[in-house]
């Protein structure tokens, strides 16, 4: 006997149960940083650079790169990643090599972060001689990205409706002026989660500024983007493996700031999205 | 004439949508086109304004013009400028009201709010809206009525002053009401433009239509003054057809 009732229950659990299952783990460790983290923050945590071999003192510098870093990143990737996704969008003929572009893209957004860092170095810091520098970071994580951007804001604006186009195309707006005044306007806010998306794995990654920007120690702030910087997910990285002594304060406290960075970014891009939905919706 | 077809044929990929379609369109009358569902009317109307352009597989051959020039070698925004369209679903865009309607004519670059208000005005006049919506061109146009939006994408096309407005069932989502204040709308009309009205309603093409056009299966079947279809059509089709005998 088949009880309709009791099949919905059974299933409607184990996808709460699936749920939870990746929620769980998430609060546990958000949970665990913002606790032990929380009393290491202070005006001086954050404002004052690192002192005593990186175990006392505060972070700015590493704030400050980090920032940096990401800023360039999107400044280099956004445009780009745009433009790119407009072309493959609205112009490109849907054939078999348009389709191997995208699929292409798709796939590159999960290849393994250390073989940008090396791609980085290669062509950024060796070939161009930018040297390590905030520009060969920015640049390098901006390409990490792109795929992101790319394949969140493609499909943003395949989801604007066709029938928008048309109306727009039928009272004799251009292709570009439809695209601008119409498209870009009602694929905003999946434009703006990518970037997002993008934004949160640039701030995080340690791979592609490992070879290309980051500074074990140093203790300024960058004046130049042909400048090394100190970033924050790679201080992490040193003062948990390569300092010794270190205390969790710290530790924690690094790992905090890094968190609250990228849902401050998060929570901007939030209010925009928000901001564009009210002002188009249908 | 406004539009004169020669030898018109359309193709979808391998699908013929139009065979040898030749006709003219004469101006300052409403041409009502009707047939049953695939029998090609939206892509006759859509070849007007060159929107058949749109779909990838698109093909044609023969000779469109008007007012005696051949549309493929006219600049296709300005086409769409004095070719106008109204769509089977109200499709106001996700701005306000105002905004809708000035839409248009911004793309057209009137840049002046002062010229933009009066444009507005005019075209929501003239689609018989202004009493309804001049206090609230502010809220968004989803917030109208079904048939207030179709009579506001009115509105938007007639801002762009074109010479003829082409309808591709634009009554169809609507209730009896909302249909007659469009139909009378189009009546009014018909001084100042030229329509072209496709209709799965035969009632609807026999009401406001000078001429009405038949189609079937990519073909027109007959095209006459609207009494002769409907008293007495040459072809046995079209009589079947009126009389609800297929489609
Ligand atoms: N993009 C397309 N690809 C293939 N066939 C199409 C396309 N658009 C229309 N057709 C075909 O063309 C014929 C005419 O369609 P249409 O003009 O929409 O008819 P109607 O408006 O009279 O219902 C139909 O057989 C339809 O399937
Ligand atoms: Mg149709």
């Amino acid at each position: 006997m088949r009880n309709p009732r009791r099949t919905e229950k059974i299933a409607f659990f184990f996808l709460f149960l699936a749920t939870a299952l990746i929620v769980l783990p998430v609060g546990l460790i958000v949970v665990s940083i913002v606790r032990k983290g929380l009393p290491a923050i202070s005006w001086q945590f954050l404002t004052d650079i690192p002192r005593e071999g990186m175990r006392g003192g505060g972070i700015l510098p590493a704030i400050v790169g980090t920032l940096y870093l990401v800023l360039g990143a999107i400044v280099f990737a956004l445009p780009i990643g745009l433009f790119a996704a407009i072309y493959l969008s609205e112009y490109a003929k849907d054939n078999v090599l348009t389709r191997i572009i995208k699929l292409a893209i798709v796939n590159l957004a999960g290849v393994p972060s250390v073989v940008y860092g090396l791609f980085g170095l290669a062509l950024f810091v060796v070939f161009f001689r930018f040297g390590a520098s905030i520009l060969s970071g920015s640049l390098t994580l901006g390409i990490m990205v792109l795929p992101i951007i790319i394949t969140a804001s493609r499909e943003a604006l395949e989801s604007v409706p066709q029938a928008f186009r048309e109306v727009s195309l039928s009272l004799g707006a251009s292709k570009w002026q439809t695209i601008r005044h119409v498209v870009l306007p009602n694929g905003i806010s999946g434009i703006l989660t990518g970037t997002i998306l993008g934004l949160g794995r640039a701030a995080g990654e340690t791979a592609p500024i490992l070879f290309t920007v980051a500074a074990f120690y140093h203790p300024q702030l960058p004046r130049s983007i042909f400048d090394q910087a100190m970033a924050l997910p790679y201080h992490l990285y040193v003062i948990s493996t390569q300092v010794p002594n270190v205390g969790d304060k710290m530790r924690y406290g690094t790992a905090l700031v890094l968190l609250g960075l990228v849902l401050i970014m998060n929570s901007v891009a939030l209010v925009v999205r928000f901001r564009f939905r009210k002002r188009h919706r249908w | 004439m406004k539009f004169s077809l020669r030898d018109l044929n359309v193709w979808f990929g391998s699908v013929h949508a139009l065979t040898d379609v030749t006709m003219d369109i004469p101006a300052n009358e409403i041409l009502g086109v009707i047939g049953p569902a695939n029998s090609g009317k939206s892509t006759f109307l859509r070849t007007l304004n060159r929107l058949n352009e749109l779909k990838p597989n698109f093909r044609m051959t023969g000779d469109v013009r008007l007012s005696g020039a051949d549309i493929n070698k006219t600049d296709v925004d300005l086409l769409r400028k004095k070719v106008g369209m109204v769509f089977a679903l109200p499709l106001p865009l996700p701005l306000s009201v105002f905004d809708n309607v000035a839409y248009g004519p911004k793309m057209h670059g009137v840049r002046t709010k002062k010229r933009q208000k009066e444009i507005v005005e005019r075209a929501l006049k003239e689609a018989y809206l202004w009493d309804e919506v001049k206090d609230r061109l502010d809220t968004p146009a989803s917030k109208l009525s079904g048939g207030q939006q179709q009579r506001l994408c009115m509105a938007r096309t007639l801002a762009v002053e074109p010479e003829v407005i082409l309808f591709d069932e634009p009554c169809s989502g609507l209730d009896p009401i909302s249909t007659a204040k469009i139909e009378d709308t189009m009546l009014r009309l018909k001084a100042n433009y030229t329509l072209v009205l496709v209709t799965n309603n035969v009632h609807q093409a026999s009401r406001v239509a000078d001429k009405t056009a038949f189609f079937l299966s990519g073909r027109l079947i007959e095209l006459d003054d609207t009494d002769k279809i409907f008293t007495a059509p040459s072809d046995k089709r079209t009589e079947d057809y009126i009389g609800g005998r297929f489609g």
